[in-house]
Parts: C-alpha cells; sequence; structure tokens
C-alpha cells in the first residue's frame, strides 16, 4: 500500500471506522439499567471481604 | 530437582555467555553491561541452587509479616521501597543538574558528570524507576485486590520486578558512559530494549492471567487504565526501539527510521508514554486509591468509562504537536495540535470525577493529609492537562517551544500529579502491606506536603518567567531588522530563575526526605506521640443549660 493510499484509508473509512467504535463503547454507558450496574461497580471495592490489611 | 538443575544450568549457560560477550565486546560499555549481566545472572544462579529460603530472609530484612495466603503481597513490598529508593536518586539527580545549569563548574569537567549525560539519568530514574515501580507495585496491589483473586504466575511476578530493576541498572550505567540511541524518554541501546521488551511481556502476562482468574465478574475500572498502560506500552517500546545494531556485540545501532519520519515515531512515543505511562497509569491509581481514601465510591463510574475511551481515542494523535514548525507536513502538525486541545475535555472530566469523589466529605482535606495530597495531585492534573493543550496551539507553541516553559509544564505534571499522587498511594499502601495499625506520623504528612506544595509552586513559577523571558527575548528584533539579544545574553538572563527552581527541587527532595524516615519508622512498627490533626471541639463551660435567668413568663 502507498503511502497515498494509506493516508487516503487513514481519513476516510479507517476515520469511520474509529468513529463508530468510540460512539458504540460512550453509548454503551448510556445504555437503560446501566445506572444501577456502574452504582454496583462503583462501590464493589468497598465489600467487606475484600480488605485483608 | 530436575527444574532445580534446568534453572541452575539455564542461569549459569547466560553468565557464562554474558562473560563471552564481554570479553568480546566491541565497545567498553558493552562490556561493563555484560559484566552487570553476568553478575545479576550469577547472583540467580547462587539464589537458585542455595536451599536458603530467601523469601523469608527478604521477609525479615523488610520486617514484612508473613504471607497470610490471602494476597501476594512480597513484590509489592519491594516495589514500595524501589519506588523510594529510586525516587530519592532520581530527585537528587534532578537537583544536581538544575544546580549545574545555573553553576556550569559542577559539571566537574569529567565526561560522566556532565549536564548531558545526567539529564537522561534524571528523566528514566524519575519517570521509568519511581513512577515505572509504583506502577507496577500498585498494579499487583490493585489488581489482586479488585479481581480478588491471588497473582497468577507469583514466580513470574518476582521477574518482572527484578528484571525491571536490571533493565533501571542497565539504563543508568549506560547514560553515565554515554551508551543511547539518541531518543528522548528511549535513550537505552538495542539490548537494553530487548530485555526491556522480555520484562514487560511477563508483566502483562500477570496482569492479564490475574484478571481472567478473577472471582468478580466485573473488571474494575482501575484495571482498565492499568490494561491499556501495559499494552500500549508495549507498543510504543516497539515499534519506537526498532533498530538495527551495527555488532551484535556493540552498544551502537542506527534507528529503523530516517529524518522526519524518525521525529514523528519518537514523538508518537514521546507523547504517549506522557499519555499512558505518565496519565492513564496513574489514573489507575487515582481510580482505586482516592475513593478507598476518602471511603466513598467514584463521584460516576459512566462519567470514569467515558474518561477512559476518550483517552484512549483522543491521546495517541496528539505526538506531532512537539514538532510544530518542523519538516512534517503541516497537516500532521494541525493534527496534533486539534487532537490536544480536544483532549483537554475528558481530562478535565477526569479530574472533575477525581475531586468530586469527595463530595459530602470536603473537610477530610482539612483532617486527612493523605487526602489533601490526592486533591493536590488532582489539581496539578487538571492544572497541567489545561497548560499542555494550550501550549499545543501552534501560535502559542512559537513562543514556548525550546524554552524553559516546557520544563516548567512537565514538571507541573510530574511533581504536582504523578509524585503526589504515588506520594499519597504509598502512604495508603504502608501500613496495610507491613499489618500496622497507622503511619508513623501523619503531621510529617501534613510536613511533606507542604514541603513538596512550596516546591512546585517555586519550580513551575520561575520556569514560566524563564520560558516567556526566554521565547521573547530570541525573538526580538530591533529597528535595523538585526536580533537584539545574543544567545549567551539569554542564558545569563536566566540565572535568577535558575536558582529559584533549584530551590523548589530541594524542597520538593526535602518533601521526599520526611517520607522515607516516616516509612522507616512506621515499618519498624514505631508510631509517633503527637497532637492530632483535627480535635473534637468541646466547650464544657457552654455545654449546659442556661440558669439564673427567670424562664420565659407566660404574657400578661
Amino acid at each position: 500500500m502507498s503511502y497515498e493510499a494509506l493516508r487516503h484509508f487513514a481519513d476516510s473509512w479507517g476515520l469511520l471506522f474509529l468513529g463508530i467504535i468510540f460512539l458504540t463503547m460512550i453509548g454503551w454507558t448510556f445504555r437503560p439499567g446501566s445506572g444501577r450496574k456502574h452504582e454496583e461497580a462503583a462501590h464493589m471495592i468497598f465489600e467487606e471481604d475484600h480488605e485483608d490489611g | 530437582m530436575d527444574t532445580l538443575l534446568l534453572k541452575a544450568g539455564g542461569w549459569l549457560a547466560i553468565v557464562f555467555f554474558a562473560f563471552i560477550a564481554m570479553v568480546l565486546a566491541a565497545d567498553a560499555g558493552f562490556a561493563v553491561h555484560m559484566a552487570i549481566i553476568a553478575l545479576a545472572a550469577g547472583i540467580a544462579l547462587w539464589v537458585t541452587i542455595n536451599k536458603a529460603d530467601y523469601a523469608a530472609i527478604g521477609r525479615g530484612i523488610l520486617k514484612a509479616p508473613a504471607d497470610p495466603g490471602i494476597y501476594d503481597d512480597d513484590p509489592i513490598r519491594w516495589g514500595v521501597i524501589a519506588t523510594i529508593f529510586w525516587g530519592i536518586a532520581g530527585f537528587l539527580v534532578g537537583l544536581i543538574i538544575a544546580l549545574q545549569l545555573a553553576f556550569p563548574i559542577l559539571n566537574l569537567n569529567f565526561e560522566y558528570t556532565t549536564f548531558g549525560r545526567l539529564r537522561p539519568l534524571h528523566t528514566s530514574a524519575v519517570i521509568f524507576a519511581f513512577g515505572g515501580n509504583a506502577l507496577i507495585a500498585t498494579s499487583y496491589y490493585v489488581v489482586q485486590r479488585t479481581c480478588r483473586a491471588r497473582l497468577a504466575f507469583p514466580g513470574l511476578a518476582r521477574f518482572v520486578f527484578w528484571g525491571y530493576q536490571l533493565f533501571i541498572v542497565l539504563a543508568a550505567t549506560g547514560y553515565l558512559m554515554g551508551v543511547t540511541q539518541s531518543k528522548e524518554y528511549a535513550e537505552p541501546e538495542w539490548y537494553v530494549d530487548l530485555w526491556l521488551t522480555i520484562v514487560w511481556l511477563c508483566y502483562a502476562a500477570v496482569f492479564i492471567g490475574t484478571i481472567v482468574r478473577r472471582s468478580e465478574p466485573h473488571i474494575y475500572v482501575a484495571n482498565w487504565f492499568y490494561l491499556s498502560f501495559i499494552l500500549t506500552i508495549a507498543m510504543l517500546h516497539v515499534v519506537n526501539g526498532l533498530s538495527m545494531p551495527v555488532s551484535l556485540l556493540g552498544s551502537k545501532s542506527y534507528a529503523a527510521f530516517a529524518g522526519v519520519q524518525d521525529a514523528l515515531t519518537q514523538w508518537w512515543y514521546g507523547h504517549n508514554a506522557v499519555g499512558f505511562f505518565l496519565t492513564a497509569g496513574f489514573l489507575a491509581m487515582m481510580y482505586y486509591f482516592v475513593p478507598k481514601q476518602a471511603e466513598r465510591p467514584v463521584y460516576s463510574y459512566r462519567l470514569s468509562i467515558i474518561h477512559f475511551w476518550s483517552l484512549i481515542f483522543l491521546y495517541i494523535w496528539a505526538g506531532p504537536h512537539h514538532l510544530h514548525y518542523t519538516a512534517l507536513p503541516d497537516w500532521a502538525q494541525t493534527l496534533g495540535m486539534v487532537f490536544s486541545v480536544v483532549l483537554w475535555m475528558p481530562s478535565w472530566g477526569g479530574m472533575i470525577n477525581g475531586l468530586m469523589t469527595l463530595n459530602g466529605a470536603w473537610d477530610k482535606i482539612r483532617t486527612d493529609p493523605i487526602i489533601r495530597m490526592m486533591v493536590l495531585a488532582l489539581a496539578f492534573y487538571g492544572m497541567s492537562t489545561f497548560e499542555g493543550p494550550m501550549m499545543s496551539i501552534k501560535a502559542v507553541n512559537s513562543l514556548s517551544h525550546y524554552t524553559d516553559w516546557t520544563i516548567g509544564h512537565v514538571h507541573s505534571g510530574a511533581l504536582g500529579w504523578n509524585g503526589m499522587i504515588t506520594f499519597a498511594c504509598l502512604y495508603y499502601l504502608v501500613p496495610r502491606l507491613w499489618g500496622k495499625e497507622r503511619l508513623y506520623s501523619l503531621r510529617m504528612v501534613n510536613w511533606h506536603f507542604w514541603l513538596a506544595t512550596l516546591g512546585i509552586v517555586l519550580y513551575a513559577a520561575s520556569m514560566w518567567v524563564a520560558g516567556i523571558m526566554q521565547g521573547l527575548m530570541w525573538r526580538e528584533y530591533g529597528d535595523d531588522g538585526y536580533l537584539v539579544y545574543a544567545f549567551s545574553e539569554v542564558v545569563s538572563a536566566m540565572l535568577p530563575m535558575y536558582l529559584i527552581r533549584a530551590a523548589g527541587g530541594l524542597l520538593y527532595l526535602a518533601g521526599a526526605i520526611v517520607l522515607v524516615y516516616n516509612v522507616w519508622m512506621t515499618i519498624a512498627g514505631k508510631q509517633r506521640e503527637e497532637k492530632p490533626m483535627t480535635e473534637t471541639p468541646y466547650d464544657e463551660a457552654a455545654d449546659k443549660p442556661i440558669v439564673g435567668k427567670p424562664a420565659i413568663e407566660p404574657a400578661e
């Protein structure tokens, strides 16, 4: 693949591909019911038998 | 018995080959390094064949509690000690080179002690030795606690620790001898690079293996940051380190890239080392230790995930801002600038997430000096991630580039963010790892906090003044179209700022020495008699019913 071809791929399909992955990852955190899951995940480091000294 | 024989034979073979390589070496630096490797393998051989229980002896020296079989904490304890040791070494060399800039006579007219040789020693010691050991130790700690599993490969975890120390020793001795591939923050030559690659892949295996063996279904967000740090550093290190050695028995090599491609690869590596080593890795520490110390969950878990993905997707493109107004194509420079400016948002999202974790418990800043350090670290994370995007704007960069403003920026991030969050984590870890009720002294943590803070303020402020003055003097034209100042005039104008900077460095080092004493005494099992940081206010005189006054009389 030549430099030119690679560069055009990068600023068209490559950009679109990465953009979609990024938006999916961000969008995923807003799915219904995620709030409760996040709440649980945020608290998991405080569960009782975690501490061992 | 067979495995013992195999292991011992392997170490012996390494001693043997390293010795041959030393004898046949093409240059002195390579010979010294092979001697160090032979010595290290010899020590490993001795430990392997000797019947003594070195793990127990080590625990005795470090006064560590016996392994309770819950979590594998020995390599973490070693990592804590190594972090502190290399930190002091790195800060000290930093102070020395700061003084060399003010007083050139301190170069001692001796090739091994010149600024050019000591500077990479300082940068690598603080970033890779101090920061790297802190990252490895805390990642071992956090991954075990959040996955509720012991380290996957205990032997490999120990190899990673010792292998990483060997890498540091080879790198540091190489710099002093002038063995360098001249790539910033990636100075070690090809064979040291290869060794680091092996150690790093083992580190990845230990970390990923532990995650795979987890008994907690969810992978806590701190582990995401650690994992991205480990994987990205592996990729950056391998690509940037691609080179062809002149001889398999010599230290010299040539990079696989040339010209502007080499420059871009270097800064793709360099800036992402900042992004994934000094940012993502330390954010992992932040997302575990700040909630733990504050005893409340992170402000928004969703924001932490958005922070993660935004950082990953944006940081990797920001490197070209180190090459403004160079031979790099203009579009690439603009790309680097735009991504740097956009990066401001996730950075501040993360800072706000960390700070707001204290929401409802702000009084802890007054009563808990460890929280105070964490808050200062986050404040400096915010400040330097605002300053960085601003400096990446081409118009600003035309003034700031190549001046001491850049040095000031780096140090507000490194001393303020990386240093302070690391100190806070060390203070959190030491009593827990050594099974002590509390630190030797909280008031000394407070002393450390103020010494370090004052040091950073002197450092950053003097470098702003120095950098902007330098930039303005360099570009000053007279009426006749000639530059007004000679370079030497700019240099001599810097002396007061260099002295203030060295004073700042001295204060920062002094704070770290207070940490050494505090940690030493904590491990020794002592507790300092001291006034507590906060007291329960009680006024006996006021604590009684009002007497002697007539009760309220009913209205007539």
